[in-house]
């Protein structure tokens, strides 16, 4: 019998009848981050790390959560959880999972380099390990992220002096407030799009962040020019935007990697910026974890078990419902 | 090649062409000259021959990253671009000399008679010290298609504003065959030498399709209407007692077609038509097929000669008496022509003059348009009488009329994913039809889909895989979509039996199933 089970609703763990990150309704949801295709509404009650609790609770109502501290165990029916941090985005974290002596890893979504706003990645030993693979391609090694950063400052800079509007894209969870974080605030003034301010206005209490200026109907085109505003993808082409005429657009996806995603995306500038491992990522993290098995999850899941197997571990894929991060979903919002 | 990469990466990353005009300009402005012309070369489609095959590159590339040779080919069938796909699997290893555009170019015709371990070596040297883009615009350079969405017309456009030389006359400079390796910019694009000019092509005036509302605002005496012939588009030059004859691709294939060559002696030197060459037996135009197992032809026997003979249909007086004529209205180049035409047509004189129609109404050109397909043309032209003959493709004066394609409804049987703007996307679909109870492929299509549309049939395509070959997935025949084809020919070399010109998706039938798709007998009822 499987400790975890892949099941209509979700990543099923029988002896303790609770599930992980379920893309259907149940009594006990066990979250590992924020995102919409892993937090999704509808259960009965949800346990999950304690900086994603404010979160979620943002992102889905009035819930029932309870919030746990990274490492800290808990048991339900002689089963042991507790949850690590996978730095994917702020209060991510891994699923550690133990039953008479047998360990299992859920990573939820992941990446191993340092974003300045998570808590790092944290390897854990354990028999079987349950991986995304969103980049699990060998084409995608990231650049150290403080040279990206450092093109992103350049480019509004640059925009700046030649009193033109800089607009910075990413998702509202994670990539905004990593972006934020490094920003330099003192080229100019940075404004926020509604969706992005809520967001990043939950976590201050955890992060300090520079200042922001959310984007009302009264906030004019004069005041903005030359200045950052930082927004979901969703709101290119929109008339929230072309409210501030031209604009410098810059958008960071590690789905920008690939020439054809830049060109499709029609965007100014491209960011490299990811918040899921890379190849070398994923490998490194799977061998820190000593585990026999491999279960490939979401992404470039078949291709990857095949190099898995190939080198060595058991690995197999299974079918699930995180698909938030497809490079379709990157270009199309 | 440092500059040039970021020329090429600034292209890429705008979708303004103001951007573009003005990157291409700057770099137009600055870079010596013997860089520059191989930028021209490069952007035009005038590359150096290959040196290495792309599965040697492939080989070493899965070898330089330490990679399974599977695990390199899935790669690329999702990046979907090989130069690109190199680019992203190596990593640089130390900034090395940077060559400058000549030089690398040069080094890559050189690498041409090298041993393969030589040639090895020396690609493995420049990927590893490149920074990405610029390995990636080294690996277009080595296996050509640099196809990165500059047309000819922007490029061309920015080189006369670095160079102050009007956009017309640049772009009948850079017309037809030249190579960097023999002539300079100077002698290419400043200060060209007339003797070096004698076989020197126009640039072709290209139609746009006919708008909507067309015939409500024009007045059918303004125009001047003929067919638009179903041949191959060529111009002529006769040139100090000699005839050149240039393909729409820039291409010079006077050596393909001989029995043209006698036209010197039928036309006074310093004239230059614009015609299309067509197969013509016994008084009779012959089917556009007939004319590609000329094309295709390296040396052309008198046997296949006298099989498909071809003549040139004129349509345009392009030169005349060594003065270009361009400017002067369509009319008074049309008078000339047929006086031309009128004075040197008799018999074993391989020449037609396109007749231009009269007509009463825009109704009874309508009538005429639907007759095309029989007297082998593609539909209309409309040409506005006072037109000058024009560089590139232009709205407004010329405009094309085709016949409406034929259509069948056929069923999608494989897809593979698309290059470029289409990377990951599956896109490259094949049909198939019926014969009794088996689906028979016909005919392969990329185009035709919106956006939206090629989004969905990627979702079934992921879902209803059945089988994968390679890049290839064989899917459920589920959908139905009616393609539209122009000419159709029988063919030995495909399993349906026909082949299909220009096919492309006409639409989705979503209110067909496959059961109501067609039959290799219907479409065959297309073969005249």
């Amino acid at each position: 019998m499987s400790l975890l089970k892949f099941t209509s609703k979700g990543i099923y763990c029988s002896q303790a009848d609770v599930y992980l990150d379920p893309w259907k309704g149940v009594n006990k949801a066990l979250i590992t981050h924020g995102h919409s295709d892993h937090a999704r509404w509808g259960s009965k009650h949800y346990i999950t790390n304690e900086i994603n609790v404010p979160i979620i609770k943002h992102r889905l109502g009035s819930i029932s959560v309870s919030g746990k501290k990274y490492g800290e165990s808990f048991k339900v029916n002689g089963v042991k959880f507790s949850f690590h941090p996978a730095g994917h985005v702020p209060g991510s974290s891994q699923i550690r999972v133990e039953y008479r002596g047998e360990v299992w890893v859920f990573t939820g979504d992941y990446k191993t380099q340092k974003d300045g706003i998570s808590s790092p990645f944290e390897p854990i030993k354990c028999n079987t390990f349950i991986t995304e693979c969103t980049f699990g391609l060998p084409v995608f090694q990231w650049e150290e992220p403080k040279y990206i950063h450092a093109k992103i400052n350049d480019w509004w800079a640059k925009n700046q002096s030649g009193k033109i509007t800089s607009l910075l894209m990413g998702y509202s969870l994670g990539k905004i407030q990593r972006l934020l974080k490094h920003i330099d605030p003192s080229i100019g003034k940075i404004y926020t799009h509604n969706a992005t301010e809520q967001m990043t206005k939950v976590l201050r209490q955890f992060i300090d962040f520079p200042e922001t200026h959310l984007i009302t109907r009264n906030t004019t085109k004069r005041e903005v020019e030359g200045n950052l505003i930082l927004a979901p993808p969703a709101v290119m082409g929109s008339a929230w935007v072309k409210k501030f005429g031209h604009l410098s657009t810059g958008y960071a996806s590690g789905w920008m990697a690939f020439r054809g995603a830049r060109r499709r995306r029609a965007i100014d500038h491209a960011f490299v910026l990811s918040d899921h491992a890379d190849w070398k990522g994923l490998i490194s993290a799977i061998k820190y974890t000593g585990c026999e098995n491999v279960i490939t999850t979401h992404g470039y899941t078949d291709i990857f078990a095949q190099y898995l197997c190939e080198q060595g571990w058991n690995a197999r894929t299974e079918k699930t419902q995180y698909d938030t991060e497809t490079l379709e979903k990157a270009i199309a919002e | 090649m440092r500059r040039f990469a970021r020329l090429i990466e600034q292209l890429d990353s705008t979708n303004k062409t103001n951007h573009k005009v003005e990157a291409l300009t700057n770099y137009f402005r600055e870079v010596p000259k013997k860089n520059a012309i191989w930028a021209i070369a490069l952007l035009s489609h005038r590359r150096p021959s290959r040196p290495v095959t792309t599965t040697l590159m492939r080989q070493w590339a899965a070898e330089l990253a330490e990679l399974p040779a599977w695990l390199f080919e899935e790669s690329y069938h999702i990046v979907g671009d090989l130069a690109e796909t190199i680019a992203l699997l190596v990593q640089q290893e130390a900034e090395g000399d940077n060559p400058s555009l000549s030089q690398c170019i040069e080094e890559i015709i050189e690498l041409k008679t090298k041993e393969e371990d030589e040639k090895k070596s020396y690609i493995l040297n420049r990927w590893r010290r490149f920074n990405n883009f610029e390995r990636f615009v080294f690996n277009k350079i080595l296996t050509g298609g640099f196809r990165i969405g500059i047309s000819q017309k922007l490029m061309t456009r920015a080189l006369s504003k670095a160079v102050e030389i009007d956009e017309n006359i640049l772009a009948h400079r850079l017309m037809g065959q030249w190579s960097p390796k023999t002539t300079s910019f100077e002698e290419l694009v400043l200060d060209p030498k007339p003797e070096d000019q004698i076989s020197q092509p126009y640039p072709f005036f290209l139609a746009y399709a006919l708008e909507e509302g067309f015939h409500e605002k024009e007045e059918i005496s303004d125009w001047h209407i003929e067919h638009k012939w179903d041949g191959m588009r060529a111009q002529l030059i006769v040139r100090e007692g000699k005839t050149f004859l240039w393909s729409r691709g820039e291409e010079l294939i006077t050596d393909k077609f001989p029995e043209l060559h006698c036209l010197a002696r039928y036309l006074p030197n310093g004239t230059v038509v614009d015609g299309e060459l067509l197969p013509y037996k016994d008084g009779e135009i012959g089917n556009f097929n007939a004319l590609q197992k000329r094309i295709g032809r390296k040396t052309v026997s008198q046997k296949l000669q006298n099989e498909v003979p071809i003549v040139i249909m004129l349509y345009d007086l392009l030169e005349w008496e060594g003065k270009d004529i361009r400017t002067h209205p369509l009319a008074q180049r049309q008078e000339l022509l047929a006086a031309l035409s009128k004075k040197i047509k008799g018999d074993g004189v391989p020449l037609l003059l396109s007749e231009v129609m009269e007509f009463s109404s825009w109704e009874k050109v309508a009538q005429e348009r639907e007759r095309a397909p029989e007297l082998r043309s593609e539909g209309l032209m409309l040409k506005h009488k006072d037109s000058p003959y024009a560089v590139g493709r232009k709205k407004g004066a010329w405009w094309k009329w085709k016949s409406d394609p034929k259509t069948i409804d056929a069923v999608l049987t494989y897809a593979m994913r698309g290059h470029g703007r289409r990377t990951n996307l599956f896109t490259d679909y094949t049909f198939a039809l019926w014969r009794d109870k088996e689906l028979v492929t016909f005919a392969k299509a990329y185009s035709g889909l919106t956006d939206a549309e090629i989004k969905k049939v990627d979702q079934f395509v992921k879902k209803n895989t059945t089988n994968r070959f390679g890049p290839v997935r064989q899917v459920k025949p589920e959908l139905v979509f009616e393609i539209a084809f122009e000419g159709i020919a029988p063919s030995q070399r495909h399993k349906s039996g026909v082949a299909v010109r220009f096919p492309r998706i006409f639409r989705w039938r979503h209110d067909k199933n496959i059961s109501e798709a067609n039959s290799l007998d219907d479409i065959k009822k297309f073969l005249q």
